[in-house]
């Protein structure tokens, strides 16, 4: 109880996780959009003082992320920002620890630190700017890019498969794992908080148009007039419908899931799929993960699945505590002098 | 204990033993046995375990010859000593490979049941040398070890796997005897080791007194040695090794900053003990995170100084490659840290057990851009647990990251160490930044250093990172004089570091012609070098760096004051290259890279040629 007495004398606004640097993103970037989520979410998701939080990024236009919150920061190297982010969080379990970072960054030099903090549940909060694309060194395709995409060094189209990136966060046992995109300000939000509030790692990852190399990447998954049917919105304990009359469902059959269509007296609202973020196996959300490759299926975001365990930094605090128990607080001189020791008089 | 003592003890005044065996004989733990109850006897000593890297190459084949050697005296001694007086061989391979080492009219112990048509097939040799003449110049003393390691544990339930392994301990009681030592250190680590396999605890001692008896009671050896306690300096004394010293000069910093220790670390030959021992001190709060890879090593410290930790990883060669760029990362975010390198043979793999000092160039040179950071070098075992702790006060008192060079060489070899008196212990000090009032996070004291403002201090919000910044203010700066302004104060702050640490202290002839500069692990074997050509009237001093980036302020006066400089180490000369593009002095290089300490009369020969006049410059 005592924290939510905090919440509300701290009465944070958006501005007060502005800081003095002008951003320099290229105008029209979806990263603005994120930016702007994260400032806007924060006062109410933050319950201690904003200087316990610490944004780290690694390389690459996201990762310049840190200069513009009005906290502590730092811009780390490529691809290491979850593995400093460790580091922080493990020094001094009572800070926040938030990563920006981006598709290049995170899931390709980044990419043995992202699973491996995952693995471990160290908590910190990880959100990925996917745009598809490298950005900052202008346009050669990411790990993410999809099969065929021509880039810069892609002339004849990509050959590589790209990362399901929260198939990636599953199989390494990250134990919040969600999705929003850059334009659907109001979801992204409720996923920042939502991320903010899970105690282990939390994996976000966000579809961010880039506008100069990548730009409408994610079009039909924001254009009005494609989004509903292509775009399913997960919610805990509610039934997977989509479409812009509401008018399609997906059933689970077996290990298949299938498109119904409610409105020809086959299937009811009743007969679907209902969605359960807290469930303890990790198929189901594999099987909702798979709807992105599947010709014909909307592209899920909210959150797949998130789970309680112990966290790296609580194991360590622990232990030490038990071996404190066991041994007594440590004393440098029975260290050294323990073992086989003589005198030389 | 003894029944009776028949005649006195032949007095020795200092032994070099080589203990060899298959990878599986247990030749490291009989060493380090032997080497405890050295110390605790009161002999001055060093030991160099030397093994293969396989964990258990094929039984009886050359290749999985481990090796444990000690040396040890009533008086000062140095190094593990060149040359064995005393062998003991487990097996036919294990005599092959060391056999050309022994000195001349040296006895050899030889457990002669391997000395079977299979192992000396798997040794190459053609005739059984315990048959032919061709151990004709030593002392040979035969014992079917593994037949009376049997014998003695008759009754005892276990495999004849299990029998067979405790011919270690036969072997030690044996040499307890030859020395006329107690068995108490070994009993007791033998009980405290076994305590939940009360059938082991049976066998090794059993086997450990069937060693020892044998020695009694049979007339194989004409006598017993005995080598009288060394006269060192008063104080409590224990074994050490370099890495459990690096261990515990980290520990110490802990204790005296009050800050605690965080180790991100991937193991890697021959550094991993250094994160196995400090695992064990989690009642000091000591964190130890043993991360996916190099880099996580180093990142998360990263992490970890900037929310205020004594942070620290430690690898060997390849993996400080592996974090070159996060080295980088922390010259410019400067931030404290201290990287440990225990050296080993290189490039690439290379030689994983073995020692070697080529590092060096890496550790001062090795990042891009201008990243000048701060590089130690420990000089013994024990010399590890200062160093340690220098390293970590010069880090937090000039925000910087430091290097500390160590070796496979005084990493795994022991040394007694005088325990340093608890109130004798430098402080410290540590200054968190608290004040708005004219806080940037790259405001500069007097000696260029930024101020450390950890996350969780209201007010001081603030970011850094990888991009040049503004010098004072810290935000990004592309400025073209900002940046030559901060490359130059990065490199001034280093330089500071020179008047915090102390001159090079000339030992040995300071009106010598002729100074014989070393660093690292090779400290003992010049040392021992230089007072043997002084004890045949040559005139010789010696410096051994402790600091090499900064050197010492007294290093340009002191190396212009020698007509000759004879540097030794086990590199191409990397030391001699910094010494001449340095300080404009030509130097003597002396020059072997075999994955082995260099040894004494190399050198010796080496000072002793140029003070003859036949090499100087």
């Amino acid at each position: 109880m005592e924290s939510n007495i905090e919440v509300k004398q701290l009465n944070y606004t958006p501005k007060d996780f502005a800081s003095d640097q002008d951003v320099r993103w290229c105008p029209g970037c979806g990263d603005y959009s994120i930016l702007a989520q994260v400032q806007r979410s924060f006062p109410e998701i933050i319950n201690k003082p904003k200087e316990n939080i610490v944004w780290v990024s690694g390389i690459g236009c996201s990762s310049r992320f840190p200069y513009y919150m009005n906290t502590y920061g730092f811009h780390g190297i490529h691809g290491r920002a979850p593995a400093i982010a460790t580091g922080v969080k493990v020094a001094n379990p009572n800070l926040d620890v938030w990563v920006a970072t981006g598709d290049g960054d995170l899931l390709s030099i980044g990419g043995n630190h992202f699973i491996h903090t995952c693995r471990k549940n160290v908590d910190i909060k990880i959100i990925l700017f996917n745009n598809r694309i490298y950005g900052l060194t202008k346009g050669q395709y990411s790990p993410t890019s999809l099969k065929g995409q021509v880039t810069k060094t892609t002339p004849y189209g990509s050959v590589d498969y790209p990362f399901n990136p929260p198939k990636l966060a599953l199989g390494a046992e990250a134990t919040f794992i969600a999705r929003s995109i850059d334009r659907n300000a109001k979801h992204l939000q409720e996923m920042i908080k939502r991320a903010g509030l899970h105690k282990g790692t939390a994996f976000l990852e966000v579809f961010q148009n880039c506008n100069i190399f990548n730009d409408g990447a994610f079009d039909l998954l924001t254009d009005k007039e494609t989004k509903d049917d292509h775009v399913i919105e997960l919610k805990h304990g509610e039934p997977l419908v989509f479409g812009k009359n509401k008018d399609k469902g997906i059933r689970l059959e077996g290990f298949n899931p299938v498109i119904v269509d409610l409105t020809d007296g086959h299937y009811s609202i009743n007969d679907l799929w209902v969605h359960d973020e807290f469930d303890p196996s990790p198929a189901r959300a594999s099987i909702i993960m798979s709807f992105d490759e599947k010709e014909g299926f909307p592209t899920p975001i909210g959150i797949f699945r998130q789970i309680i365990k112990e966290t790296c930094e609580e194991g360590i605090t622990r232990q030490i505590d038990e071996v404190k128990k066991k041994k007594g607080e440590g004393d440098l001189k029975k260290v050294l002098y323990s073992g086989n020791t003589w005198e030389v008089k | 204990m003894e029944k009776e003592k028949e005649k006195d003890p032949l007095e020795l005044k200092e032994v070099t033993i080589r203990f060899v065996g298959d990878s599986g004989d247990g030749m490291q733990l009989t060493g380090t046995q032997f080497s405890e109850n050295t110390a605790w006897v009161g002999n001055d000593l060093n030991t160099l375990p030397d093994y293969p890297s396989e964990i258990r190459a094929p039984a009886g084949t050359l290749y999985g010859v481990s090796g444990f050697q000690l040396h040890f005296s009533s008086d000062d001694i140095y190094t593990p000593g060149d040359q064995p007086d005393l062998l003991v061989a487990m097996n036919p391979a294990a005599l092959k490979k060391n056999i050309s080492e022994l000195k001349p009219g040296g006895m050899i112990i030889i457990n002669s049941d391997s000395f079977d048509a299979k192992n000396l097939s798997l040794a190459n040799y053609s005739s059984n040398p315990l048959e032919d003449d061709s151990l004709s110049g030593y002392q040979v003393i035969k014992v079917p070890i593994t037949t009376l390691t049997t014998k003695a544990l008759e009754g005892i339930k276990l495999t004849p796997k299990e029998v067979s392994r405790t011919k270690n301990f036969f072997a030690l009681g044996l040499m307890y005897w030859l020395f006329n030592r107690p068995l108490d250190t070994t009993i007791n680590w033998i009980r405290q080791k076994f305590a939940k396999k009360p059938e082991y605890i049976e066998a090794n001692e059993k086997a450990l007194k069937a060693g020892y008896d044998f020695g009694d009671i049979t007339e194989i050896f004409s006598s017993r040695f005995a080598v009288s306690p060394a006269k060192l300096p008063a104080g409590i004394y224990r074994n050490i090794s370099g890495n459990e010293a690096t261990a515990f000069g980290f520990l110490t910093a802990s204790v005296k900053s009050g800050l605690p220790l965080f180790l991100g670390s991937y193991p890697i030959t021959p550094a991993s003990e250094i994160l196995q021992y400090l695992s064990e001190y989690k009642h000091f709060g000591v964190k130890t995170f043993q991360a996916e890879d190099e880099i996580a090593g180093i990142t998360t410290a990263i992490g970890a100084a900037f929310a205020g930790n004594l942070a620290v990883t430690n690898t060997s060669g390849p993996g400080l490659s592996l974090k070159s760029e996060a080295l980088g990362l922390a010259v410019m975010t400067e931030l404290p840290l201290v990287i440990v390198d225990v050296q080993r043979g290189g490039p690439s793999t290379g030689l994983p057990t073995k020692p070697e000092q080529a590092d060096l160039l890496q550790a001062v040179f090795g990042r891009n851009g201008e990243a000048p950071l701060c590089v130690l070098a420990a000089r013994t075992p024990s010399h590890c647990y200062t160093m340690a702790l220098e390293a970590s006060r010069l880090a937090i008192k000039y925000m910087t990251p430091v290097i500390l060079l160590t070796d496979g060489y005084i990493a795994n070899g022991s040394e007694p160490w005088k325990l340093p008196a608890m109130d004798e212990l430098p402080e410290i000090p540590v200054k968190f930044v608290t004040e708005k009032e004219g806080f940037y996070p790259y405001s500069r004291n007097e000696d260029l250093v930024r101020p450390w403002a950890i996350p969780g201090t209201p007010n001081l919000e603030h970011r850094i990172g990888g991009l040049e910044k503004s010098n004072i203010y810290g935000n990004v700066s592309h400025d073209p004089e900002n940046h030559h302004l901060m490359v130059t104060i990065r490199k001034q702050k280093l330089q500071n570091i020179q008047k915090d640490i102390p001159d090079l202290q000339v030992e040995g002839d300071e009106d010598a012609e002729l100074l014989v500069a070393g660093w690292g692990g090779t400290y003992g074997a010049i040392k021992e070098a230089v007072e043997k050509a002084r004890n045949k009237g040559v005139k010789v001093a010696q410096v051994h760096f402790n600091y090499i980036s900064p050197f010492p302020k007294n290093t340009d006066v002191v190396v212009k004051k020698y007509n000759k400089i004879l540097v030794p180490e086990i590199n191409l000369g990397q030391l001699a290259y910094m010494l001449r593009s340095e300080f404009l002095t030509d130097v003597i290089q002396y020059n072997l890279v075999r994955g082995l300490p260099l040894r004494v009369s190399g050198i010796l020969d080496k000072i002793i040629e140029i003070a003859g006049g036949k090499n100087g410059k």
